[in-house]
């Protein structure tokens, strides 16, 4: 699977990964489906979700509240819209009165839904620094990387935006207190590994 | 090479579990990935759900395998599937020692959880535990967790501990703690007020992330209340002067670019203090002019700041050097290739023209090659732009373009919102009345189901009152016109609803007014409608009002009526309608065409939709009737407010068992009440949502009133800050808001000292005789949009430049006065005195009955029918005059709100202040506990 950090890379090279490959109907064609009364948002951004090519989910995170229902609609909504737009057009799309930004990756769009009245480019910057930061995590990241440690992913998005703000800037920082927290992690399993291993000893 | 590197991922994934993943969810992930439709991934995910139900049953779960059983409910979460039956396991995993583990509780309730959910208060506990850690990993978890799932109810129960955390030595904590506290201000506002300086010091906080996240509380502060913040312009230019000038460590570069998020955020702040503030403004020159010539306009976060500064110059008072400068940037924008930078370029432009409004001059072209793009999105920015640079020049070109935009697109939001401008430029800029009538037409006829109904409540009231001028020629034709216009569309097949309404009340107004039409003809046309559109009742209803007016006015110029044979199987088809509304009406058009000329006149005068209409609220003609009746023993009426007076013991009761419960939820021990916390509350209690609860006060016992008033005060919880969504009638304040005049897109800005009066000199020959190399129809369009053409236009509206705007803004207000909306006639109010002595009977029934009494000679079985006739033979003919002219006028005069709806929910706005009345009453007592509290405590 592509590196999700070479930037719009359309092509797939399918044979590579027999395993894992998605199905090429483009599933975005959900039929669009009338208004629904979405809840006003709280932060800046409102949702940021990602979504493969062929309109799967691999990522979704609500700042403002949504019904599961209002969720499946949104998501369906918007891959049909996104999913369908051509390459060279706006990184932006209006929707209900928000915009939503995106950005592919590879074969990954990242998506953020904002006020009308936000800052769209600077949006677009926090996607490609959440990417950045994903890319530094995983080491050239690929979709792959999302999809088995999507866990992972929300930890670092934790870590980069709360409550639909961006909380850190600085890709040091987050970097630094994810990994202090994957050495917990670490240390909690070493610790676990050497009770057990106690526990069968003593057995 | 690649090909390896992939594998080896997977290879180490599968072997090592993936971070403690099993063979199993690997496998899961792998089917869905390679599932072929979404149905396929559905029966997968289903089936999942159903194994994981099975195992989190099994006793004695390994802490390992809940881990992972809990990822994967999150998994099937994101998929859009309920993992609910799961939610209790992953609330119990944050109770965890191991962080591991609670992590991974508290990640899968942040993304299961709302913040209303009833789990929340479990957690609670933990996180109050979790905040006095002293491993600052977990502190970190714990407020993760706060962000996204403490409400209102639970503030007070984490506060303490996170305002402590504020000074704790690792930044991570203090950021997050900042950022916890900005969401309780999101919350509930006066929680945290009294914390507000903490955002202040911790601005000054070493750290620049903390720094930079105290941003965001202080970006919503300064929303809020400017005034108070201005001693910080200074400081946030310096900020910002140091961050350009790269005092910030290197780690907070971005692509070269110092801190932009920094950056952007401070240019937002600015943007607010600097609004309308000369002096404020006047600090920040220096760095936003230092600003433009920085930003690398290569990069894309270098567009992204300069765009911030554009946006900050046109809010605060600029200068014009930064206004050249911020020209300058929008037009590289929008020259530029990018799709993106187009977009922030029409942006811009919009934003810049209510200051300067020539600046769009020389971007013509760019701005018509935007609107003919195929990208959407720009296509709607431009759009916006238009609206904003409309004006009587080019309002015809602009109108018509967005309702060809209009008709091309399928997306309803959008679709609602370019009708609802284009209805708004017509209101305000159209140059004729055909032109306006046309106009509305094309939008009810496309967009007629999406069109807010106050858009055909205008139209009709302004067919009805003309155009303001007392020119009464004028507006006979322009009602002609409009009949004409109507007649002819109807013809049209599939009509929206709403349009149909509008169509129906003005035939039934003006279709015979001036005799060009006969009654029969339009009569038959009715007909036509009703016919055709026979499962739209509201429709129906408006086309037999039409037709009462229409036969009203023949009878009472003295022709003699006949009845259309189609339009009298329609009555009799509707006198046994099944919706009283309709019944009601085809029994009044009955009635009415059994009358004489004089009484059919005094109830349904001609022309006369404008005039007001009185009311006898008191029924006071009804005093004989009921003074015979208290005579005869009945029982003399007792208002609802006496009633509720008696009853106000109980209400106390159940006040005080309501105050139990929602203070029932302590996390800790005892508090002084707060006075602040309970002012909401007395604020809140207005908050009207009451009818069941209200009657359930008057007419159950007590312990269930109770629980009723615990359930709405839940309810009421919640509603702080929402919009008030089923308050009073909003039709004023929506009135109020279709007369205050868009953005006017010349001139008159907010602005005044700058540019107003200068678009009259436009130099827009310059660009016509430099470029002639360009397309003609582009040009013409050109022109026609920013005003090379619209001589001959001009012209007629001489010198409206800058005027015209004005005088929308000032001749509308007038317009709405002399049609004072009705709120939705009372017609409980009528049945009010007469119902208490009968209990809740119908009032529809009542006047049922009465118009039998009165045509049959009583012979109907209704008590009412039966003891009206009996006791009050003399006053028949005259109440039940004024009771259907009151009627039938009230529908006339306000022909959105029929009876169905009027005798649903008719009087819930009086119900409402009765309620307030009742809680405040109930309330008063228990906001005087503080001082009680203070007294007994001392």
């Amino acid at each position: 699977m592509d590196r999700l950090m070479s930037l719009c890379v359309p092509s797939l090279d399918l044979r590579k990964h027999r395993s894992l490959i998605d199905s090429l109907e483009i599933q975005s064609c959900y039929l669009l489906s009338e208004h629904s009364c979405l809840a006003s948002g709280f932060g800046s951004i409102h949702f940021v979700l990602l979504v493969s090519r062929q309109g799967k989910v691999r990522l979704t995170k609500w700042y403002s509240p949504y019904t599961q229902k209002e969720r499946s609609k949104v998501i369906r909504e918007l891959s049909g819209v996104i999913l369908n737009r051509g390459p060279k057009l706006c990184n932006f799309v209006e929707w209900r009165g928000y915009k939503v930004v995106y950005k592919r990756y590879a074969s990954l769009y990242f998506c953020m839904c904002i006020d009308a009245e936000d800052n769209e480019l600077e949006v677009l910057e926090i996607i490609h620094h959440y990417v950045e930061i994903l890319d530094r995590y995983f080491g050239s990241v690929c979709e792959l990387d999302l999809i088995f440690n999507f866990h992972k992913a929300y930890y670092i998005l934790d870590e980069l935006l709360i409550a639909g703000e961006i909380q850190e800037s600085s890709k040091k920082t987050v970097a630094r207190i994810i990994s202090a927290q994957d050495q917990m992690v670490e240390a909690a399993k070493e610790e676990a590994g050497s009770i057990s291993y106690i526990i069968a000893q003593a057995s | 090479m690649e090909q390896l590197k992939t594998i080896g991922r997977e290879l180490a994934m599968g072997s090592q579990g993936g971070f403690g993943q099993s063979k199993e969810f690997l496998d899961l992930v792998k089917s869905i990935g390679e599932a072929r439709s979404k149905a396929e991934e559905d029966r997968i995910v289903l089936s999942e759900i159903d194994i994981l139900k099975r195992k989190l049953l099994e006793p004695d779960i390994p802490k390992r395998k809940m881990k992972e059983y809990i990822i994967r409910l999150v998994y099937i979460e994101m998929l859009g599937h309920d993992a609910s039956f799961g939610y209790i396991h992953a609330v119990k995993m944050t109770h965890d020692d191991n962080l591991l583990l609670k992590r991974t509780g508290y990640l899968a309730v942040t993304l299961f959880l709302n913040e209303d959910h009833d789990l929340i208060i479990l957690i609670v506990n933990t996180i109050q535990k979790d905040l006095r850690s002293d491993n600052y990993l977990v502190v970190c978890a714990a407020l993760n967790a706060i962000c996204r799932l403490i409400n209102e109810e639970t503030i007070p129960a984490v506060l303490p501990q996170v305002v402590d955390l504020l000074n704790h030595h690792k930044e991570a904590v203090r950021k997050k703690a900042i950022m916890a506290l900005h969401r309780f201000h999101r919350k509930s506002p006066s929680s945290v007020s009294h914390l507000i300086s903490n955002f202040r010091k911790r601005l000054c906080d070493n750290d620049p992330g903390v720094m930079g996240a105290t941003l965001c509380p202080l970006f919503d502060l300064i929303t809020e209340d400017v005034a108070s913040y201005k001693d910080l312009v200074s400081s946030f230019v310096s900020i910002l002067k140091q961050v350009t000038e790269r005092r910030l460590p290197k780690s907070y570069d971005y692509h070269q670019m110092p801190a932009p998020f920094i950056q952007i955020k401070l240019l937002k702040i600015m943007a607010l203090l600097g609004s309308g503030d000369k002096s404020a403004s006047e600090i920040m020159y220096m760095v936003l002019g230092d600003l433009f010539k920085k930003c690398d306009s290569s990069t894309n976060i270098g567009n992204a700041i300069l765009y911030e500064c554009i946006r900050s110059i046109s809010c605060i008072i600029p200068s014009p050097k930064l206004l050249e400068a911020a020209a300058d940037a929008i037009s590289k924008f929008l020259k530029s290739d990018s799709h993106n930078l187009k977009y922030m370029g029409i942006d811009g432009l919009g934003r810049l023209i209510k200051i300067s409004p020539d600046i769009a001059e020389q971007h013509q072209l760019a701005v018509i090659d935007c609107l003919e793009d195929p990208d959407d999105t720009l296509k709607r920015k431009t759009f916006e732009l238009l609206y904003k640079m409309t004006k009587s020049s080019n309002v015809e070109v602009i109108v018509d373009r967005m309702i060809d935009y209009m008709i091309s697109i399928n997306d309803n939001h959008y679709k609602t919102e370019i009708a609802s401008r284009c209805v708004e430029l017509a209101e305000q800029f159209a140059p004729s009345n055909q032109w306006f009538i046309q106009i509305m037409n094309k939008v009810f006829e496309h967009a007629g189901d999406l069109v807010n109904i106050k858009v055909a409540h205008n139209l009709m009231r302004l067919i009805a009152e003309g155009f303001g001028e007392d020119d009464d020629d004028a507006d006979s034709k322009l009602r002609l016109s409009a009949v004409e216009s109507y007649l002819q569309i109807m013809s049209e097949p599939k009509l929206p609803s709403l349009f149909l309404q509008v169509i129906s009340w003005v035939l039934g107004e003006y279709g015979t007014a001036d005799g060009k039409y006969s009654a029969s003809y339009i009569s038959g046309k009715l007909c036509d409608v009703a016919d055709a559109y026979s499962s739209d009742e509201t429709v129906k209803g408006y086309a037999v009002s039409a037709l009462m007016k229409i036969y009203a006015f023949e009878i009472a110029s003295g022709r003699k009526v006949d009845v259309l044979p189609e339009c009298q199987s329609l009555i009799e088809e509707l006198l046994a309608s099944h919706s009283t509304d309709l019944q009601q009406r085809a029994y009044e058009l009955q009635a009415l065409l059994a009358l004489d000329a004089r009484a059919v006149e005094s109830i349904l005068p001609l022309d006369a939709s404008c005039e007001d209409i009185e009311f006898d609220k008191d029924l006071s003609f009804l005093n004989g009737y009921i003074q015979q009746a208290i005579e005869s023993g009945a029982q003399p009426y007792i208002s609802e407010r006496e009633r509720s007076g008696m009853l106000e013991t109980t209400d106390y009761h159940s006040q005080d068992h309501h105050e139990v419960p929602s203070h029932a939820l302590r996390f800790e021990a005892y508090e002084r009440p707060k006075p602040s916390s309970l002012r909401t509350q007395a604020s809140t209690e207005l908050v009207p949502l009451p009818e069941p609860s209200y009657y359930s006060e008057a007419h159950q016992p007590i312990s269930t009133s109770s629980v009723s008033e615990r359930e709405s005060s839940e309810i009421k919880l919640r509603l702080d800050g929402v919009k008030q969504k089923w308050g009073r009638p909003s039709y004023q304040s929506s009135t109020s808001a279709s007369s205050t005049p868009p953005q006017a897109a010349n001139g008159t800005s907010s602005h005044p000292d700058v540019g107003v009066g200068s678009s009259s000199l436009k130099p827009r020959s310059s660009y016509e005789s430099k470029k002639p190399e360009i397309y003609p129809e582009k040009q013409r369009l050109a022109a026609s949009l920013f005003g090379g053409s619209s001589s001959s236009r001009s012209d007629r509206k001489s010198s409206s430049g800058g005027h015209k705007p004005a005088k929308g803004t000032a001749s509308k207000p007038p317009k709405e006065n002399p049609i004072p909306v009705q709120p939705p006639p009372d017609l409980l109010d009528f049945g009010e005195p007469t119902a208490t002595s009968v209990t809740a009977t119908d009032p529809f029934k009542e006047l049922e009955g009465l118009m039998d009494s009165s045509s049959q000679d009583g012979g109907s079985t209704d008590v009412m029918g039966v003891l009206y006739s009996d006791a009050a033979p003399v006053t028949t003919t005259t109440s039940v005059d004024s009771l259907l002219s009151e009627l039938s006028d009230s529908s006339k005069g306000n022909p959105g709100t029929y009876q169905s709806q009027t005798s649903k929910g008719p009087n819930s706005q009086e119900a409402l202040e009765k309620d307030a009345l009742v809680r405040q009453m109930g309330v008063n007592p228990t906001s005087q506990n503080p001082t009680l509290f203070k007294d007994l405590l001392g």
